[in-house]
């Protein structure tokens, strides 16, 4: 009896996944593996071969591998530093860096737009010192600048968590046992936080793989992603099977990546949500 | 008696604006199990840590083995620390936590094999270096702790409170041990802790300190039989600490009664603090007794009574063997030489003898 009330609680839940996660992957199957008059084919998943695809499909891949790189680079150096400094600034530096994600998502680019704009306040300023304009909107730099912009405090965070949880007695013992900084930082710290580097690269990879708004709005139209490809073929081309055989080659993109960074994290921390 | 290793000279440290220590003086000398006793907040942490190098006095010097190694840092000085709460590495198998310190010291594979097994023999652990540190008890990973340390062969060892975080039983095992250890390596011990019991078990000199000073150093014998000031009669075992006036050598005026003592040059009619050890209190009958009271309440502990009594305006605190019921009518007898007798705290730098209750 109560097993059956708890299971019945759990119905909610069912319903979502149902609806909402299995049913859209089976249509998106589907459509995958027919053609618009319903027969069986695999030319829309084949599709990925011609040029302008997988063209695309590589361009998405170099500026997700920049952009997970630039954040890495930069978010590692800051973690450290964090975790170094009294608690209460911690707090407060944290809540800085994750501020802009309270806003919305789209408005972000809207304003990355302006600001790169040939007028905008960005180069009106450079144009008053006298230093050549930057002339990067439209360019696949402008998109990568953006990805970093909006995908850094998910690289941040999990470093820094996994950072913040070595406790000091641990850096204390290992100097005491003798070691300087470097081999404390080579043999404690970054195999103590490589979990949260790892959770940190899935979590900017795979978003900076998949997304269209960026380059949509950043791009002019002149860099073209897997992700605006995909959304041309549903959007206006009106071609649902080949806009879900084109999803299905990158959702294969984007568990291999998963996968492959999940093999290297063995104690599984923080990568197990995705 | 063997020579002083580590000399702590002059020693000032204070945290955001607060004294910690204030001008410490305190020597150790090789071979010795010290243990640095108080309560928290009273410096000894910050004494540990200073000679582990990983605080740097404000003022002073520490001297080891002759030489002045106050502004070395840790990996460049000849001791180790246990910690309190183990800070074994989480990422490596018990022998790389013991090997970690030898494989820094370039040592060769042979040489670390060997160690690796006398250190987990030493602390009985044979046969647990492939287990992961998580699946090891705090016991466990304790004695852990202590083999990653001494495989270094320091010529000291610093443990801070590092039974703490065990329950009674293991506590009391692990105490055995550590003088086991101690004997066999014969190297120098220096314990920090709050558990008096502790210290009065393994130690051969016990520093009683408090907010910052020195109150006592000394063998547990006269620590305990011979506390010097009523700070340390109080927080070494339970004590009867009563407010007297000395009336002359050998004669104290205490509670509206004068006894004799043992003690001699307090003066005449000095105001002293005296000090009676619950288990010095004689309990007899009440025609019999220095003072006579009523019983008012009786805690069996097993070995002995815990009784107070109420007598001439002061509950005191008596251990026996022999149960009085509560109500009944006691007299109190005090030999002479159970009666310690202590300057009362007079100048504010003593201020640190008050008790804090």
């Amino acid at each position: 009896m109560n097993k059956l009330k708890r299971q019945f609680l759990a119905g909610p839940y069912l319903v979502w996944i149902i609806g909402f996660i299995l049913l859209p992957i089976i249509m998106i199957l589907y459509y995958a593996l027919t053609n618009q008059t319903g027969e069986a084919t695999l030319s829309n998943i084949l599709a990925i071969g011609t040029p302008i695809h997988s063209k695309a499909l590589f361009l998405s891949l170099k500026l997700a591998f920049l952009c997970t790189a630039i954040c890495l680079v930069l978010s590692y150096p800051l973690a450290m530093i964090l975790s170094n400094i009294r608690k209460k600034h911690q707090n407060l530096i944290v809540f800085i860096f994750i501020l802009p994600m309270w806003m919305n998502f789209m408005l972000r680019i809207l304003a990355w737009k302006m600001l790169l704009s040939n007028n905008g306040v960005i180069n009106s300023v450079l144009e008053t010192l006298g230093i050549p304009p930057l002339d990067i909107l439209n360019t696949p730099t402008a998109v990568v600048f953006c990805m970093v912009y909006d995908f850094l405090p998910f690289m941040i965070l999990p470093i820094y968590n996994s950072m913040a949880r070595i406790g000091k007695d641990i850096i204390e013992a290992a100097k005491d046992l003798g070691a300087g900084s470097v081999t404390i930082f080579f043999k404690i710290i970054l195999p103590l936080t490589i979990s949260g580097v790892v959770s940190g690269i899935i979590m900017v990879f795979v978003p900076a793989l998949t997304s269209f708004a960026i380059s949509d709005l950043l791009g002019g139209g002149k860099v073209l992603l897997i992700g605006n490809v995909i959304e041309q073929a549903f959007m206006q081309e009106y071609n649902w099977n080949l806009g879900s055989g084109l999803s299905i080659v990158l959702m294969v993109f984007v568990i291999a990546s998963m996968a492959l960074m999940s093999a290297h994290d063995k104690e599984g921390g923080g990568a197990g949500v995705w | 008696m063997s020579k002083k290793l580590i000399d702590l000279v002059h020693i000032s440290k204070s945290f955001d604006g607060a004294a910690v220590l204030d001008d410490l003086n305190l020597y150790i000398r090789e071979n010795e199990f010290l243990t640095l006793l108080g309560p928290s907040g009273c410096g000894k942490t910050t004494t540990l840590r200073l000679i582990g190098g990983f605080d740097t006095p404000d003022q002073g010097q520490v001297i080891f083995d002759g030489k002045d190694i106050t502004s070395l840092s840790p990996n460049q000085r000849q001791v180790n620390t246990v910690f309190q709460k183990y800070a074994l590495f989480p990422h490596m198998t018990i022998a790389e936590n013991i090997a970690f310190g030898l494989k820094i010291r370039k040592k060769s594979k042979q040489y670390i094999q060997d160690k690796i097994k006398y250190a987990l023999k030493l602390v009985n652990l044979d046969g647990f270096e492939g287990r992961s540190v998580d699946s090891l008890s705090g016991g466990q990973q304790q004695r852990i702790a202590i083999a990653r340390a001494i495989v270094n062969e320091p010529k000291v060892l610093l443990l801070d409170e590092p039974l703490g975080a065990l329950d009674l039983k293991l506590r009391q095992d692990m105490q055995y041990e550590l003088i086991r250890l101690k004997n066999e390596l014969g190297i120098t011990f220096i314990y920090v802790t709050h558990d008096q019991e502790e210290a009065l078990t393994m130690s051969d000199t016990i520093v009683v300190m408090n907010q910052g000073y020195i109150q006592q150093i000394g063998t547990p014998e006269d620590i305990y039989n011979e506390p010097s000031n009523a700070f340390v009669a109080d927080f070494i075992g339970e004590s009867n600490i009563i407010d007297g006036i000395m009336v002359k050598d050998r004669l104290v005026e205490l509670l509206g009664v004068t006894l004799p003592c043992v003690d001699e040059g307090f003066g005449q009619q000095k105001p002293v603090d005296v000090v009676i050890r619950p288990e010095d209190v004689e309990l007899v009958d009440p025609s019999n007794g220095q003072l006579a009271g009523e019983v008012t309440s009786l805690i069996f502990k097993g070995v002995h009574w815990e009784i107070d009594v109420m007598a001439n305006g002061f509950e005191w605190l008596v251990h026996t063997t022999q149960m009085h019921p509560v109500g009944s009518h006691v007299g109190i007898h005090i030999d002479p030489f159970n009666i310690q007798i202590m300057h009362k705290p007079e100048s504010s730098d003593e201020r640190a003898v008050e008790t804090d209750e």
